[in-house]
């Protein structure tokens, strides 16, 4: 009986779509909508928020389907994405690994600068977290003097070397000039879930993915990673408050496979635009400390993409891509 | 206490509203045909129907996914005993006596031994969810990666017991399953490994679903075929209600296998990292050790289709506890439910019980009411079930083969896989020839990953130091009974053997 009605509803949704979308592209089977992370995590979030506001406000004639593939750092996804070149059913929700896995890894054959270009939709912050049991922990210098006291006992929860927290971690290391042991786990859920059971003793996790712990009293963060102080943790001082130099940012945008085509790109770059103004996504950027102000696209994008491999790649000849990868 | 019966029975009037007792129940048909088509998988399911839910306020558009979800579940069975192909990874240990079951015309029985075990399985989940949901979502927390490890090794250990008498082949067959795991991207470092001929295309792994494909509908289809030569018939079963009446009575044989997978598929399915599957191969291989007549387990031992279900189903449930209160979901299809969570401004975390208790009260009434409504869809729709073994065993053949490519191919949407499904098939049916049971290699693929991913965590915050595993409590109970298991079959066997050996000497042991 459900089957019939999903069926009247898209043949609805068709009849409604149809004479607008004369001569446009538009998708002709499900879409596949590749996630390059676990599930939990802060990309993962955003993907699924996404992919149901365009089966509520009807964007699409076909529907999203979410995809995980955390494998590697990104790296599988990156791959399936390469291999995927000139197919126009399938995008791309990218975070940082989307510069770092390729850089770390050589030999995977991947150029991000081959792929198409679709929306920037956001950029996310990074925070400082430890389990709030910690009643010694209360400040970046108590944090530092109980990672140095522990040594390489101290337990640092990521979601995989080479992926942006491992850069922050290492570029960390380099700054306090301390050692920790970097342990990765399958999506910044896992993450966080592991850092409230006292599995490991911080992390580096996105305002997204500790938010609903801290509102609880799980966990506290204890320095920003941004310019100046996010509307969200007015109390949380910035790394460079504290005289410290470090200030990282996560890239969220949507992507597509090498050679789409122009009519293709030109419908997805629509629709996340579409996105991007909804009161619902500014609404989840407020609340999640994400900065949404306009959405970059096409050569703008491109042209970033560019600027932040580059930088990525002189980050980790600064670090070394040994501290990253823990080898 | 009393606070929980007074939300719970507002949850359950919630559920019983019209309108969400339409949703549970056509989410609960819709999950069936989802679940039992191998290839459409309830993640596209879920996915595709969840335009339906915009339609309708959101803790009615979460009941209908709940649902949706639970009716999948049980629908997993159907393709399993009936083509003996499992539609997804938690319903491949009901193929192993399911399949064998409707060999022998006894479809009806282990699809309501199926039906009966979930139900059960489902409400004694939803019962202990209802009373210790808080404790048990502290408990959880406590279960790191040592303790993760140990609980993979505690599956391992029920398996070895599986493969009958020939322990090094049972060995033998989990390492190639182990072996095959590997193949694609370093878990840790993220490199690509194992990579057989330099083929790109095994960077991205072996997937489950084109081994388990592969194995159960073409191997083991092919060695039917040879075995019988075609001349089975998969036998035409007259249901009638005095045959039904027959089938009721028989509950008492599977029973105790059923308590065993339901109380057994829930703590596993609470643990975010672990989920039904693994649920459903532990309690199969512990029905089967504890089992007074264990070598007819595989042959078409009805608990042997009763406990893996019961697990599975209670374990869906189970899983519901981390997505609610830790925002991990499970599965890919909870992952659904999640983002369905998120767009309906639902955070999940440890303040939703508190925060929206409509919502999650409604949910679990609905469970409740979920669990009753599949039970009798299932009964009510066995006899079509059942009509597809009406045909020839020679008709049948060609088309499951069609569906075997199909599923592939759908999931995967690349030939490669499918190339690869039937060379494993072949692979299969050749380790099938010279006995090897290949259920462990299946077992292995689908736990393999997690029990690498635990070991080498667990390894690196101990910096090496294996006695991790012993030193932290939880994780040294699983360790020792796993030993206790791994021991129990060789002891017991020796003990009969020697038994044996005072009356009489027996050639066969």
């Amino acid at each position: 009986m459900s089957i019939l009605k999903t069926m009247m509803t898209s043949a609805a949704v068709l009849a409604v779509t149809a004479p607008a979308a004369f001569a446009e592209w538009q998708p002709r089977k499900p879409v596949e909508f590749i996630i390059m992370a676990g599930t939990g995590g802060g990309a993962d979030q955003i993907a699924r928020l996404l992919q149901g506001l365009i089966e509520k406000k009807d964007l699409s004639p076909r529907p999203f389907i979410p995809i995980n593939k955390p494998g590697g750092s990104g790296a599988e996804a990156l791959r399936y994405l390469q291999d995927k070149a000139g197919d126009n059913h399938v995008v791309m929700m990218t975070l940082n690994s989307f510069y770092t896995t390729p850089i770390i890894q050589e030999d995977l054959g991947v150029d991000v600068t081959e792929f198409t270009p679709i929306g920037l939709m956001a950029m996310d912050t990074f925070l400082l977290w430890v389990n709030s049991d910690r009643d010694d922990i209360n400040d970046l210098d108590s944090y530092v003097e109980a990672v140095k006291s522990a040594g390489l006992d101290w337990k640092v929860g990521g979601t995989g070397s080479g992926q942006e927290d491992s850069v922050l971690t290492a570029m960390m290391e380099a700054a306090f000039e301390y050692d920790v042991t970097y342990i990765p786990f399958p999506g910044g859920g896992t993450v966080a879930k592991n850092l409230v059971g006292n599995q490991i003793d911080s992390t580096v996790n996105n305002p997204a993915e500790q938010m609903e712990f801290w509102r609880a009293g799980n966990s506290k963060p204890l320095v920003q990673f941004t310019a100046e102080r996010m509307p969200a943790f007015p109390d949380v001082p910035t790394a460079k408050e504290l005289g410290v130099d470090i200030e990282y940012y996560m890239q969220r945008s949507v992507n597509g496979p090498p050679n789409m085509d122009p009519e293709a790109v030109e419908f997805y770059t629509n629709l996340f635009q579409e996105l991007f103004d909804s009161e619902e996504w500014q609404g989840f950027c407020e609340s999640d400390g994400l900065t949404c102000d306009t959405m970059m696209k096409g050569e703008e994008l491109a042209q970033f993409h560019a600027t932040q491999k580059v930088a990525h790649e002189k980050l980790i000849a600064q670090v070394g891509a040994a501290s990253i990868t823990g080898e | 206490m009393e606070t929980i019966f007074v939300s719970l029975g507002a949850g359950l009037l919630q559920a019983f509203e019209p309108l969400n007792l339409f949703m549970i129940f056509a989410g609960c048909l819709a999950g069936l045909f989802v679940g039992c088509m191998p290839g459409l998988g309830s993640v596209n399911g879920v996915a595709i129907l969840l335009p339906v839910t915009f339609l309708v306020p959101p803790t009615t558009a979460i009941i209908f996914l709940a649902a949706l979800y639970y009716g999948a579940m049980y629908g997993g069975a159907i393709s399993s005993i009936t083509l003996g192909i499992p539609g997804a990874s938690t319903a491949v240990a009901t193929v192993f006596d399911g399949r064998p079951m409707a060999q022998q015309g006894k479809a009806d029985k282990a699809l309501m031994a199926a039906a009966i075990a979930s139900f059960i399985g489902g409400t004694v989940s939803i019962i202990l969810f209802t009373l210790f949901a808080p404790p048990l979502a502290a408990f959880a927390l406590k279960f790191g990666p040592q303790e993760e490890f140990a609980l993979m090794l505690l599956a391992f250990a029920t398996f070895i017991g599986l493969g009958g008498d020939d322990i090094p082949k049972t060995i033998f067959s989990i390492l190639l399953g182990l072996v095959l795991a590997a193949v694609g991207f370093d878990i840790i470092s993220g490199r690509p490994r194992l990579i057989f001929f330099d083929m790109v295309e095994f960077q991205r792994g072996i997937g489950f679903l084109v081994l388990a494909i592969g194995v159960y509908g073409i191997g083991e289809m092919l060695w039917t075929l040879e075995t019988t030569k075609g001349t089975v018939k998969m036998h035409r079963v007259n249901l009638g209600w005095a045959r039904m009446k027959e089938n009721f009575g028989e509950v008492k044989q599977y029973i105790n296998s059923t308590w065993l997978g339901s109380v057994l598929g829930f703590f596993v399915g609470t643990l975010p990292a672990a989920g039904a599957t693994p649920a459903a191969l532990m309690s199969y291989g512990l029905s089967k050790t504890f089992s007074k007549d264990p070598d007819s387990f595989g042959k078409g031992n009805i608990s042997g289709v009763a406990a893996p279900e019961a697990a599975n189903n209670a374990a869906s449930t189970g899983s519901m506890l981390p997505m609610i209160t830790l925002g991990i979901p499970g599965s890919p299809t909870t992952a659904i439910l999640l983002g369905g969570m998120i767009i309906w401004g639902l955070r999940p975390g440890p303040l939703l019980f508190t925060e929206s208790p409509d919502f999650v009260w409604g949910l679990i009434g609905s469970m409740y009411v979920a669990n009753l409504v599949t039970v009798l869809l299932n009964l009510a729709l066995i006899p079509v079930f059942i009509r597809v073994l009406a045909m020839p065993f020679t008709m049948l053949t060609p088309i499951i083969f069609v569906l075997c490519v199909l599923g592939v191919f759908a999931t995967t949407d690349r030939m490669f896989d499918t190339w690869l499904m039937l060379i494993i098939g072949l692979l299969a049916y050749m380790l099938r020839k010279l006995n090897y049971p290949v259920a462990p290699a299946v077992l292995a693929i689908v736990l393999g990953p997690l029990a690498e991913r635990s070991l080498r965590q667990s390894l690196i915050s101990s910096r090496g130091d294996v006695m991790t595993f012993i030193e932290r409590p939880i994780s040294l109970v699983c360790i020792l009974f796993a030993v206790a298991l791994i021991s129990y079959p060789l002891i017991s066997k020796f003990m009969k053997k020697k038994r044996a050996g005072e009356t009489s000497v027996d050639p066969a042991a």
